[in-house]
């Protein structure tokens, strides 16, 4: 199977959504659907009976490809167009056809507005999400990570609310200076390698298992770090999400929190983990420490908020941060956690700004002192918007309660006290949950309003996430198994460090 | 001089052949269509020329010129771009004063004098070319435009390039003062026997350093750049931006490299604070600007100081060929963006007679009713911020593997952080270009000719290729450099 196909389609699919204009102005999105659908089911059949891929690799990563492609492509720097698949790349490449099934849809009706370039905007946000996904060279997945920020830039600078200005260019500015470093430290990485090996490399394959002396492995793994956790977002680097958040277009917000904030810890899972597995590994204490901030800061600020947008924003800080919490406390379930948290949120937060565009759409307000007894006007939206919100505060039963439990569980038996109080974002997140549907949902209505409820189109996509969210939570299985190989080698790279640091600490003793 | 000589000087000699007809023409039979394709056709076979010069290459033709493949590859980029520059310029002319065939005569000289810089292998011709392309500079700046910001630009930059020429002249002398030659690989010789610390060779480079400086505008010798891009006309703006600067750094790298002047650390760690100082300062000061051609300017000082760089990292022989060949690789990126964004501006300001539209909200709402052009600023500011799949990208790239080699931190955290504060100023523009505009706003009036279109088109596809398929570019380029070195 060759995935390029995949990525070629969805880029494609952008051109033809903007020609497709011409045909009437609601065309785009039918095309936009299409072609997602397309891209989605070639992904589905061309996966299931693929026979696993061999990849000529000295490090120890499992041989659980999926898929794989190289092309030469600069030979002058040893970069090729290197692209591969295994479990954890699949899973998050559905994850992000699926919310991109679900921002057309969230913003079928919203958009008046040259609608064959936004539709293309999208396609092309998913396309470089795609590549970020599945590029195994280091200098293609930074060439990704950067393209996908400028149409969502233009999302988000083009279709944007009252304030967009702002911050589509925090937005980019932050991903952009962040981005820089890890291009830095891919630079400096494979420079060293390539005195180590004598020709220059940029693929995963040959980087890993590269030494470098310990204090420039720190900086080299700090630039990767930085650049993921811009994106994640972590703690003290979050401020451009709720503005972000705030001023896209619906299905700017959907892509966002679903899929955007995903390539963040995927890289750490992917590169800045298994590349400099020593430097993460002495890290590991601060990154869980801003992770736990995170999760607290993010949750108490959620509750600060009037606007229903910037509410949920808040709480993807708090919920990223157990995605940080999960990778450094290194252990399988505390991984398996996070995975699974990547994958919850997407879906949750995903369906709450669908359900914050929804109400925007009808009463062009995100305040939610304005609102106050919507279930009344709207019954459809106020069940969609309590299991939702239950999903979010991590009710037993459903998606995020898995992971979030599997994270604490992991986390505890290396960090019990960092737990501890990572515990108490869970009660924040009750409050900020319960808080939003009384202010929002319940209360007096206002009779006058005129308010329509949710219809067909909005029932179906809320339905679909619903069901994978009760799916994840009552049959997490397949997801984690899914995941499992990518965990599992990480764990194996961990443990060799683990006998080496043990082994030199052995020697020291026994001079 | 024999027949191989004049072979490899086939460049030089259609430009001068091509401008001396250009002349007797005007001279003759004023017609503008006429001039127009003389122009070309001489551009056209200059370029051409090149394949066929490149037979006898390497060699020197006297000791003032050196033939190799570095200067014929740059002439023929400079040709390229001074046609760009003249296809894009028609209709910008048209509107504007009477009789512009001279601009194109002019034109057609100051390119001969940076195909002259190229060949340059000793400081007489590399005087003779610089005032050739400056002088040939002055006019064009003044000439399309008889308003009062054209001639004050020209005047302007007439006086400051007079003085630093005169302050280079002065260390050239002092230089030959101490060594006893002019030419490039002699003085070298003679300064390995000098002392590092003799005080007129200090004093020499430091005029030197100074004039050259002004030429490039690195920080502090940049102050004429804003206020004379700002007044000359778009077109010639945008030749002087990559071309002229293009050029000038082309003599630097063969002086540096023929001289081994890399063997001065003073001189390096001089080069390097001037790095450092023009991507700050170009960067932090085009934040302000919301006239166009002021922020490029700004622009164009931190791209100086990026390229700086490579001077600083080649003075490890180790590292010489990659710096030089990033160097070169970022020439010819940085030419195409740099035409093709003020390509756009001429193009916008084609339909005014007097004033140009260079200001931000000129700008508002491009990309709904001028998409190709939008998408030709777009393309062209996406490469000059260093975004991936642009031109400007793989240079960027180079630029940092050639500094990591070589471990200079220092320039590797202004070139980081000064790319970050540029990001602010590129995608505003973006941001203007996208805005929905309101009824009663003024639209610029753009040609329509499907020859600007086909420019545009040429331009956009240009920087994107070399973007995405670096890689026969860059197998050039160390081929040629590998007979340079």
């Amino acid at each position: 199977m060759s995935i390029a196909i995949l990525i070629g389609i969805l880029l494609g699919g952008g051109l033809l959504a903007i020609l497709s204009e011409r045909w009437g102005s609601g065309a785009p999105r039918w095309v936009s659907l299409a072609i997602i659908g397309v891209a989605l089911v070639y992904l589905l059949t061309a996966v299931t009976g693929a026979a696993p891929e061999q990849i000529n690799t000295t490090a120890a990563m499992g041989n659980n490809w999926i898929a794989y492609l190289k092309l030469d492509w600069i030979p002058r720097f040893g970069i090729s167009f290197e692209l591969a698949m295994d479990g954890l790349s699949l899973l998050l490449v559905v994850l992000t056809l699926l919310l991109g099934l679900i921002a057309v849809s969230s913003s079928w009706s919203e958009i008046n507005f040259k609608q064959g370039f936004f539709q293309a905007n999208i396609l092309w946000t998913l396309a470089g999400v795609t590549g970020v996904f599945l590029a195994m060279d280091l200098f293609l997945f930074f060439l990704f990570w950067e393209v996908m920020l400028i149409p969502m830039y233009l999302l988000i600078a083009i279709w944007g609310h009252e304030n967009k200005a702002y911050a589509a260019m925090k937005f980019f500015i932050f991903t952009q200076f962040s981005g820089l470093l890890m291009l830095l430290s891919i630079v400096v990485l494979a420079w060293q390698a390539s005195v180590v090996n004598g020709s220059y490399s940029f693929s995963y394959f040959d980087l890993l298992g590269t030494t470098l002396n310990s204090k420039l492995e720190f900086w080299v793994m700090l630039g990767f770090f930085l650049a993921f956790t811009v994106k994640l977002p972590g703690f003290p680097f979050h401020t451009w999400l709720p503005d972000a958040h705030t001023q896209a277009p619906t299905a700017g917000s959907v892509l966002l929190a679903g899929i955007l904030l995903k390539t963040g810890a995927y890289g750490l899972l992917r590169f800045a983990i298994p590349l400099f597995p020593e430097a993460s590994m002495d890290f590991a204490p601060i990154a869980m420490t801003l992770g736990a901030a995170g999760v607290i800061y993010g949750a108490v600020l959620a509750f600060a908020q009037t606007d229903f947008k910037r509410l949920v924003a808040y709480s993807s800080v708090s919920h990223m941060g157990f995605v940080l919490l999960g990778l450094y406390a290194w252990n399988t379930i505390a991984m398996q956690g996070a995975v699974m948290q990547m994958v919850a949120h997407g879906i949750s937060t995903a369906a709450l700004f669908m359900m914050a565009g929804a109400i925007q759409h009808r009463l062009h307000t995100r305040d939610m002192n304005k609102m106050g007894g919507l279930w009344h006007n709207a019954p459809r939206m106020g069940a969609c918007a309590l299991f939702f919100a239950v999903a979010s505060l991590g009710l037993p039963g459903l998606g995020n309660f898995v992971a979030e439990f599997l994270v604490l569980l992991g986390l505890f038996a290396v960090q019990p006290w960092i737990t501890a109080v990572a515990a108490l974002g869970v009660i924040g997140a009750a409050i900020y949950a319960l808080w939003m549907m009384q202010l929002a949902f319940q209360g007096k209505p206002d009779e006058s309003r005129e308010f329509a409820d949710f219809d067909p189109r909005e029932m179906a996509t809320m339905a679909v996430m619903m069901i994978i969210l009760v799916w994840l939570g009552l049959y997490p299985q397949p997801v984690l198994d899914l995941a499992q190989p990518a965990l599992d080698s990480l764990q194996q790279l961990t443990s060799k460090t683990e006998t080496v640091i043990a082994l030199t600490q052995t020697a020291m003793v026994s001079q | 001089m024999n027949a191989d000589d004049f072979q490899s000087l086939l460049p030089l000699l259609t430009l001068a052949a091509g401008a001396t007809l250009l002349m007797l023409q005007i001279a003759f039979a004023r017609n503008i269509k006429l001039t127009i394709l003389l122009a070309l056709a001489t551009l056209l076979a200059a370029t051409l020329s090149i394949a066929w010069a490149g037979d006898s290459a390497p060699r020197f033709v006297t000791p003032l010129l050196r033939a190799d493949e570095l200067a014929l590859a740059f002439s023929a980029l400079f040709c390229i771009a001074a046609a760009a520059t003249a296809l894009l310029s028609m209709d910008y002319l048209n509107n504007r004063g009477d009789e512009p065939e001279e601009y194109f005569l002019l034109l057609v000289l100051s390119t001969l004098g940076a195909c002259v810089l190229a060949y340059a292998s000793h400081l007489a011709s590399l005087l003779l070319g610089l005032e050739l392309m400056s002088v040939s500079l002055y006019a064009l700046i003044a000439y399309p435009d008889k308003t009062k910001l054209p001639l004050e630009a020209a005047i302007k930059y007439l006086v400051l390039s007079g003085a630093s020429s005169a302050t280079m002249l002065f260390g050239f002398a002092l230089l030959y003062a101490t060594t006893g030659t002019l030419q490039f690989s002699e003085m070298g010789q003679q300064l390995a026997n000098l002392d590092t610390g003799n005080i007129t060779l200090l004093v020499a480079s430091v005029m030197i350093v100074a004039g050259l400086g002004f030429k490039l505008s690195l920080v502090p010798f940049h102050m004429w750049t804003p206020d004379v891009y700002d007044g000359a006309p778009a077109p010639v703006t945008g030749f002087l931006a990559s071309v002229a600067k293009a050029a000038v750094f082309v003599v630097l790298v063969r002086w540096f490299i023929s001289s081994d002047l890399f063997r001065f650390s003073i001189l390096i760690d001089c080069v390097a604070l001037l790095a450092i100082f023009s991507m700050l300062a170009g960067n932090l000061l085009a934040l302000l600007q919301t006239n166009i051609k002021r922020m490029l300017a700004y622009s164009s000082i931190a791209h100086m100081g990026y390229l700086m760089i490579i001077l600083v990292v080649g003075s490890e022989l180790a590292h010489r060929p990659l710096a030089i060949e990033a160097g070169m690789y970022y020439l010819v990126a940085y030419t195409a963006t740099t035409i093709a964004a003020f390509g756009l501006l001429t193009l916008l300001s084609a339909g005014e007679s007097q004033r140009e539209n260079i200001q931000l909200h000129d700008l508002s709402g491009l990309f709904w009713h001028q998409p190709l052009y939008a998408s030709l600023m777009l393309v062209a500011l996406l490469s000059l911020a260093g975004i991936p799949l642009t031109a400007g990208f793989v240079a960027k790239f180079y630029l940092l593997s050639s500094a990591v080699s070589d471990s200079r931190w220092l320039l590797l955290g202004g070139l980081v952080i000064g790319s970050s504060i540029g990001i602010y100023y590129y995608l505003r523009v973006i941001f203007y270009m996208t805005r929905r505009v309101e009824e009663h706003n003024n639209i610029p009036e753009v040609p329509h000719g499907l020859l600007a279109k086909l420019v545009s088109c040429v331009l956009i596809a240009s920087i994107l290729l070399l973007g995405t398929l670096p890689q026969p570019l860059m197998e050039y380029l160390q081929s040629i450099l590998q007979l340079v070195n």
